[in-house]
């Protein structure tokens, strides 16, 4: 089990860039960003990085604020 | 309209700088608030803005539209913000996820005390400066009106200083003026008064307090016309502006006659 944004997924293994293909992102996407853990992951990571049993993803994206 | 007021205002002021960076306008808007993007988009065109500012929050995989398609669209260059984070450590992680977002290393660090005024938290606030200018970041910080705290974001390098005329979404104005003065009075870099504009009248007092530059987003994003009002205030920053210039006069207790006592007629009637 990991959480990604929260939610509780049956996805340990996975890579942060397969992650985000679940919500339906593109890992070329502008104003995307992803933590694991409270770490940020670079871009040039997605791709390999894999996400261990109880770790917390964080995927973010560009939203309007002041 | 617009095509009128843009005859109606001289454009005589020079541009300000930013870490290096070159600004013509002197209004920066904050993108929260705007119900579509369409209307933030107008805003964006009648406020003039070539910086905006944008957050981070969690992917919805239901959101309609790409905001950052919108904003390249404008033209307009970003400036994320770390709203939201209560601690320094948040803060600075926020700011390093928004440099792998958007590409840039400018960030308009905010670190908050309490959800009910969304005041800074001013200890949280100069560690988080601190280390983001030594991870090389360019440190916009939202903070008190404070003179003391705004010398110490300047003294750990920050490259503006953005103190607050009042609570965020409050519309309350400049609450404290002479505390605005002081910072600019002190500054070596840009100040930017940021949050509590109510309405133009507010971002016309900023200016003619020396602020260098405005940030505004719910007075106009909130407002019943937000396209008009995005208007009003342009161009009541650039009315502050002129004004801080030409140099207001004294305040005076009592009145000073502007027509001349000498050579006033003697009008008394003849005495019977």
């Amino acid at each position: 089990m990991i959480f990604v944004n929260g939610e509780p997924r049956e996805r340990a293994g996975a890579t942060v860039a397969e992650l985000l293909g679940d919500l339906g992102v593109e890992t070329s996407a502008r104003g995307v960003a992803v933590a694991v853990d409270g770490e940020v992951i670079p871009r040039a990571e997605w791709g390999e990085r894999r996400v261990n049993e109880g770790e917390r993803v964080e995927a973010l994206s560009a939203m309007q604020g002041g | 309209m617009a095509a009128e007021i843009e005859q109606q205002i001289p454009v005589t002021d020079t541009p300000f700088e930013i870490a290096g960076r070159t600004l013509r306008s002197r209004l920066i808007l904050g993108t929260g608030g705007f119900k579509r993007l369409e209307t933030l988009a107008e805003a964006i065109h009648a406020t003039r803005a070539e910086l905006v500012t944008i957050a981070l929050r969690r992917i919805d995989p239901h959101a309609r539209g790409s905001l950052t398609d919108v904003l390249d669209e404008c033209g307009v260059e970003l400036l994320p913000n770390t709203a939201g984070c209560f601690t320094a450590r948040d803060a600075v992680v926020t700011a390093k996820l928004a440099r792998e977002a958007f590409g840039t290393d400018w960030v308009k660090l905010e670190v908050i005390g309490d959800d009910r005024t969304l005041l800074p938290d001013a200890p949280e606030l100069l560690l988080a400066a601190e280390e983001l200018v030594a991870d090389g970041f360019t440190v916009l910080p939202y903070t008190n009106d404070d003179p003391i705290l705004a010398r110490r974001l300047e003294d750990v390098g920050c490259a503006a200083v953005m103190p607050l005329g009042s609570p965020i979404g409050s519309g309350m104005g400049i609450r404290n003026p002479y505390n605005i003065a002081l910072i600019v009075e002190r500054a070596d870099v840009p100040v930017i008064l940021d949050a509590g504009v109510g309405t133009a009248s507010d971002a016309a007092l900023a200016m003619e307090l020396g602020c260098d530059a405005v940030l505004c987003a719910s007075a106009i994003a909130r407002a019943h016309e937000p396209v008009a009002m995005a208007h009003a205030i342009r161009a009541a920053v650039e009315a502050g502006r002129l004004a801080r210039g030409a140099g207001r006069i004294p305040r005076r207790l009592h009145a000073q006659a502007s027509t001349p006592d000498e050579g006033l007629a003697d009008l008394t009637p003849p005495v019977e």
